[in-house]
C-alpha cells in the first residue's frame, strides 16, 4: 500500500527472527554456520518438490481447473513431506558433524549442544520459509494500491506477514521438538511434527479466507512453543525459579 | 520480473503468489494457474490510454504532466459542474481523480480544477460515442502570430480584430495543466462499487483509485529544452529532452524539374497549388481533421489526377506545382521552410518563379445540397470585400515573404463553418460521409457518397482554373473532370479504413504495415530521412505519384536503378515500385514501376536549422519526450489501517527484541535440565 505498510508488514513478519538472530545466534559462528546450512536444506527441499509440481503441472491439461487444483494439494502435501525428510537429513548430518567437532575441539566434548543445533536448524527453516513466504508480498504492498479489487480481504497483507511470523516461530519449535524425538528415538514424536505441518499448510488451501486461517494457526504455534519449551529441558519448576530469582533480586537490591 | 525479486530457483518461481502457510508458491485461483501475482490481485491496468503531453515553443508550454512517480487520486465521477463542489473543497479524501464524461470537458470546468490542483490529482475524460453540438479546443485566432498580418502590415486586420475565424474555439489545447489529463474508455464500475457519495457522507475505505503517468521531461520552452538537449554529449546519462515537430512536404509538378538544378530558374513560371494535410486535437496523436484539412488535399490530388491527362495531350505555358505542407497547423512549419528553401536558393524554383498560388482550405460545405442528377458547378464563387483579411493558411507564409497573387478557396466567408476544428471529433461524421448498412469494407470502398460528389464537383472547378491559369488551351477545358470514384476511394481510406485493396495497390508490398487504422494527422516529431515519414505523408506521396505519374515497364531491379537506363533520370523523376491492383478475375496485374515527378521535401522549422530557438519569425514548436505512459486503477486503503499495520509491526519488533533479550539472559536458568540425552549410536 504505502511505506508504512511496508515497514509495518517487514517487522511483523520478520521482527522475532530478527531479533532471535541477533541475540542468540550472531555472536557464535558455528550457529551462524548451522542457520545458513539450515535455510540452504530448506531450499533444497523447495526446489526438489517444486520441481514435481511443476512437471505435473506441465505434463497435463492446464486448462482442466480440478485437476490443477488436485495437483496443487498433492504438490503442498509431498513438499510439507519432503521438508521433513530433509529436516530429519539435516539431523543426521548435523549427528555426524557434532562427533567431527568433538574431535577437533579442545575440550573433550563438541562445543555445541544438540539442543542447540535444533533450535539454530529451525530458525534457519523458519527464516528461509518466512522469506519466500513474504517478500514476493513486500514488494508489492510499497506501491499504492492494496489487495481488494477482486474480492480478496483488504486485510491481505496484514494476515500475510502474521502467518508468516507464526510460521517462522512453528519451524523453530519444530526442529526443537523433532531432533528430540530423533534423539530419543521418539518415532510418534516425529509423526506428530509432520502432521501439524500438513494440517498449517492445509489451512492455506482455505484461501481466500484470509483472516480465518490465521487463529487456528496461532493456536498451534502455541501449543508447539509450550512443547518445545519442555522437551528443551524446561520445567515449571524453572519457571517458578526465574519468578523467584527476580523477585529476591528485587528484594536484595532495594 | 518485479514479482519474483528472490526467486533463485527458477522453478518453483513460475508459479507464484504466496498462500501464507504454503511452503511454496503456487496461487489457488479459479482462472489460471500460471502467472499470477499479487499485484495481478492489486492493479488493473488500463489499455489504449490517450495522454495529453506537453509541447513547448518560443515563450510557453502547453499541455499537460504528471509527476514522476504518477499521479494516485480517488476517484470522483463529475456529474454536473456543481459537482465540482465535492472534490475542490468539500470531499474529505483528497487527492481526487476527476472522471468526466465529454460533454462536461469544457473551458469553465477545467479552469475551475486548474485553480484548485493541489486537491486534484489528475482528469480522466471519457471517450464519447457521438459528438457534441460543438467543440474547438483550438484557439479562436490560429496561427495568429506567424501569419502575413502583423502590427507593421495590417494592424488593424492582425490578431483576428476583424474576423475571429474560430470563435468556438475555447483554447484548452494551448493551456498549460500541472496534473496528467487522459481520455480513456468508460470503467466506471469500480467507481460505483466503492466511491459513490451517499447522502452527502464520505464513501467508507478502501476506495477506488487510479494513478496516472505522463511524465514529462521537457520544461519552460523551446530555448531550455534545446540547450539541455545541447549538453548531452557531455552528461553520463544521454537522454533527449525534447524533439522539433515537423514531417515532410509532399510536391509534385507537371513537368519535371531537375532536382540537382536549385534556385532559380530563368524564364520560368510556375502556378503553385496548395493544401494542408495535418490537424491536431487536444489529447495526443487522435486527431482527423476531417473539415480541416482531409477536405482539402483530398480535392486537390482530385484535381491533379484531372489535370494527368489534358496535360499530357495540351501542355499548359506555364507548369503547375502541387504542394501539400505538413505541421500547418503548428505556426505552418511545412509552407515556412518551404519558402525559407525558395528564397535560399534550397528548392527547385524560388519566389520569383512563383506566378500565383492557389490554396485549398476547409471545402466540406462549398456544395450544399448536392443533387446527383444535376451536372455542372453547384456552387458559385464569391470573393469577399477587401476589408476580410486571409484565412490562416500557407499563402500568408508565401505573402509574408513576397507579393503574390493568391487565392484560398474555403466555404466559410468570415469565421470558420468547422463546428469541430482541430478537434477529435472532426471526422467522418462532421463530413457527413454516409454509407448503407450491411455493406462490406470493400463495397464501402466504393460506393459513391454524396460528400465524394460534393468534392469532386470543386476538385474540377480547381482543375479547370489551374489549367486555365497556367495558360492552357481554353479548348480543352471542359474535358477536365474529377473522378468522383478516386475521391470516394480516397475519403474511406482516409476517414473510414486505411487498409483497404486500392491503397495497399497504391504502395510498396513491404510497407502494407504503414496502413494501420485509424490513420493520424498529427504531425509529429521529425526524421531526418524521408523513409521515416509519417504514413499519412507517404500515403499522400504515393497517391500523388499514382495519380499524377505513369507506369512503366521497368523491372524492380530496374526501377532502384533507372540511371542505367537511357531515357530514365532519377534526377527528373522519382521511380517508385508499387503493389499494384490483383483484380478479381484472376489477371494478375502485379506490382510495377510508376514515375511520377513526386518528391517529399524536409518540413522542418528553419528555426532549428537557424538555431534561434525563441524565434518569432519561425515555427518553434517541440514535443517534449516521455518514458512511458500508462493507467492503473486500484483501491487504496485508510491512512488509519497503514498507521495501525506500522504501529503492529514496531510493536511486534519491540517486544520480541525485549522478550529474546529476556530469555536469552535467563536460558541458564530456564533450561537448566539441559542434560545431554546418551549419544545414541547414529
Amino acid at each position: 500500500m504505502t511505506a508504512a505498510v511496508f515497514f509495518g508488514c517487514a517487522f511483523i513478519a520478520f521482527g522475532p527472527a530478527f531479533s532471535l538472530f541477533i541475540f542468540t545466534i550472531a555472536k557464535d559462528p558455528l550457529r551462524v554456520i548451522i542457520l545458513i546450512a539450515g535455510a540452504f536444506f530448506w531450499l533444497v527441499s523447495l526446489l526438489l518438490s517444486s520441481l514435481v509440481w511443476f512437471i505435473a503441472m506441465k505434463a497435463t491439461n492446464a486448462q482442466d481447473l480440478n485437476l490443477q487444483k488436485g495437483l496443487l494439494i498433492f504438490g503442498c502435501m509431498f513438499s510439507v513431506i519432503l521438508q521433513e525428510v530433509f529436516r530429519f537429513g539435516y539431523y543426521r548430518l548435523l549427528r555426524k558433524a557434532n562427533e567431527g567437532l568433538a574431535a577437533i575441539s579442545e575440550e573433550e566434548s563438541s562445543p555445541i549442544s544438540v539442543r542447540e543445533m535444533a533450535y539454530v536448524a529451525g530458525l534457519g527453516f523458519g527464516i528461509m520459509s518466512g522469506a519466500f513466504s513474504m517478500i514476493n508480498t513486500l514488494s508489492d504492498s510499497l506501491g499504492p494500491g492494496t489487495v481488494g479489487m477482486f474480492g480478496d480481504s483488504q486485510y491481505y497483507f496484514i494476515t500475510s506477514a502474521l502467518m508468516t511470523l507464526a510460521l517462522t516461530l512453528l519451524h523453530t519449535f519444530w526442529g526443537v521438538v523433532f531432533f528430540d524425538g530423533c534423539e530419543r528415538k521418539r518415532w510418534w514424536v516425529i509423526v506428530a511434527v509432520l502432521c501439524l505441518h500438513l494440517v498449517v499448510s492445509g489451512l492455506s488451501l482455505l484461501n481466500p479466507l484470509y483472516v480465518g486461517s490465521v487463529p487456528p494457526v496461532y493456536v498451534i504455534m502455541l501449543l508447539m512453543a509450550v512443547w518445545a519449551f519442555f522437551s528443551s529441558g524446561g520445567s515449571l519448576h524453572n519457571l517458578s525459579l526465574l519468578w523467584t530469582c527476580r523477585k529476591s533480586n528485587a528484594e536484595t537490591s532495594s | 520480473m518485479k514479482d519474483n525479486c528472490i526467486c533463485v530457483l527458477m522453478v518453483c518461481c513460475v508459479c507464484n503468489t504466496p498462500l501464507h502457510g504454503l511452503d511454496f508458491f503456487v496461487f489457488l485461483c479459479f482462472s489460471d494457474v500460471n502467472s499470477n501475482s499479487v499485484a495481478q490481485k492489486i492493479y488493473v491496468e488500463v489499455n489504449n490510454t490517450v495522454p495529453c503531453v506537453r509541447l513547448l515553443n518560443a515563450t510557453h508550454q502547453i499541455g499537460c504532466q504528471s509527476s514522476i512517480s504518477g499521479d494516485t487520486g480517488v476517484i470522483h465521477v463529475l456529474e454536473s459542474e456543481a459537482d465540482l463542489e465535492w472534490p475542490l473543497t468539500k470531499g474529505p479524501n483528497p487527492p481526487y481523480m476527476i472522471l468526466l464524461e465529454s460533454h462536461l470537458f469544457t473551458r469553465s470546468i477545467m479552469m475551475k480544477i486548474k485553480k484548485e490542483s493541489s486537491r486534484i490529482a489528475g482528469v480522466t475524460v471519457v471517450v464519447p460515442n457521438t459528438s457534441p453540438s460543438e467543440f474547438s479546443p483550438h484557439t479562436t485566432c490560429p496561427n495568429e502570430n506567424t501569419g502575413v498580418y502583423s502590427d507593421t502590415y495590417g494592424p488593424h486586420l492582425a490578431h483576428c480584430n476583424t474576423t475571429v475565424w474560430n470563435p468556438l474555439g475555447n483554447g484548452l489545447s494551448y493551456e498549460e495543466f500541472d496534473f496528467p489529463v487522459f481520455s480513456l474508455k468508460e470503467d466506471k464500475q469500480c467507481y460505483y462499487d466503492h466511491n459513490r457519495v451517499v447522502n452527502g457522507s464520505a464513501p467508507q475505505y478502501p476506495l477506488c483509485a487510479m494513478q496516472l503517468f505522463s511524465h514529462m521531461f521537457a520544461v519552460t520552452d523551446t530555448a531550455t529544452c534545446m540547450r539541455r538537449n545541447d549538453v548531452i554529449n557531455f552528461s553520463i546519462n544521454p537522454e533527449m529532452v525534447c524533439d522539433p515537430l515537423g514531417d515532410f512536404n509532399v510536391w509534385g509538378s507537371i513537368r519535371p524539374y531537375n532536382r540537382s538544378q536549385l534556385g532559380h530558374r530563368d524564364n520560368e513560371s510556375v502556378v503553385m497549388a496548395a493544401a494542408r494535410l495535418d490537424s491536431r486535437a487536444f489529447f495526443w496523436d487522435v486527431s482527423t481533421g476531417a473539415e480541416g484539412s482531409i477536405s482539402g488535399f483530398v480535392t486537390l490530388l482530385a484535381a491533379a489526377h484531372a489535370l494527368r491527362d489534358v496535360t499530357q495531350v495540351a501542355p499548359p505555358t506555364h507548369n503547375i506545382l502541387f504542394a501539400f505542407f505538413q505541421g500547418e497547423a503548428f505556426d505552418y512549419i511545412g509552407s515556412s521552410r518551404m519558402v525559407y528553401d525558395m528564397q535560399n536558393g534550397k528548392f527547385v524554383i524560388d519566389l520569383d518563379n512563383v506566378h500565383s498560388l492557389l490554396e485549398i482550405g476547409q471545402v466540406k460545405r462549398l456544395v450544399d445540397n448536392f443533387q446527383s442528377s444535376a451536372t455542372g458547378a453547384n456552387f458559385s464563387l464569391v470573393e469577399p470585400g477587401v476589408s476580410q483579411p486571409l484565412p490562416p493558411s500557407s499563402l500568408q507564409r508565401f505573402l509574408r515573404a513576397q507579393n503574390i497573387p493568391g487565392i484560398v478557396l474555403a466555404d466559410h466567408r468570415a469565421a470558420f463553418n468547422n463546428k469541430y476544428y482541430e478537434s477529435y471529433y472532426d471526422n467522418a461524421d462532421n463530413l457527413n460521409l454516409r454509407y448503407p448498412p450491411n455493406m462490406t469494407a470493400e463495397e464501402q470502398l466504393e460506393f459513391l457518397t454524396d460528400t465524394a460528389m460534393a468534392l469532386t464537383e470543386v476538385a474540377t472547378v480547381v482543375a479547370r482554373a489551374l489549367y486555365k491559369q497556367a495558360g492552357g488551351d481554353g479548348t480543352q477545358v471542359d474535358n477536365i473532370k474529377a473522378d468522383s470514384k478516386t475521391v470516394t476511394q480516397m475519403l474511406f481510406g482516409f476517414l473510414v479504413q486505411a487498409n483497404n485493396s486500392w491503397f495497399q495497390a497504391l504502395i510498396p508490398p513491404e510497407l502494407k504495415d504503414m496502413l494501420s487504422d485509424p490513420p493520424d494527422f498529427y504531425v509529429g516529431v521529425a526524421s531526418s530521412s524521408p523513409a521515416k515519414a509519417k504514413p499519412l505523408t507517404r500515403l499522400v506521396q504515393f497517391l500523388l505519384a499514382n495519380l499524377t505519374g505513369t507506369a512503366t515497364n521497368l523491372t524492380q531491379d530496374q526501377c532502384q536503378k533507372p540511371d542505367d537506363l537511357p531515357d530514365e533520370s532519377v534526377q527528373m523523376y522519382s521511380y517508385l515500385w508499387v503493389q499494384g491492383t490483383v483484380p478479381h478475375n484472376g489477371t494478375e496485374k502485379g506490382p510495377f514501376c510508376v514515375r511520377a515527378s513526386v518528391r517529399l521535401s524536409q518540413a522542418l522549422s528553419p528555426a532549428f536549422d537557424l538555431g534561434e530557438y525563441a524565434s518569432r519569425n519561425y515555427s518553434t514548436w517541440t514535443e517534449s519526450r516521455w518514458k512511458f505512459i500508462k493507467a492503473r486503477i486500484f483501491l487504496v486503503a485508510s491512512r488509519d489501517l497503514e498507521m495501525l499495520t506500522l504501529g503492529v509491526g514496531v510493536a511486534v519488533l519491540f517486544s520480541s527484541l525485549l522478550v529474546t533479550y529476556f530469555i536469552s539472559t535467563k536460558a541458564d536458568v530456564l533450561f537448566s535440565s539441559a542434560r545431554e540425552p546418551a549419544s545414541a549410536a547414529y
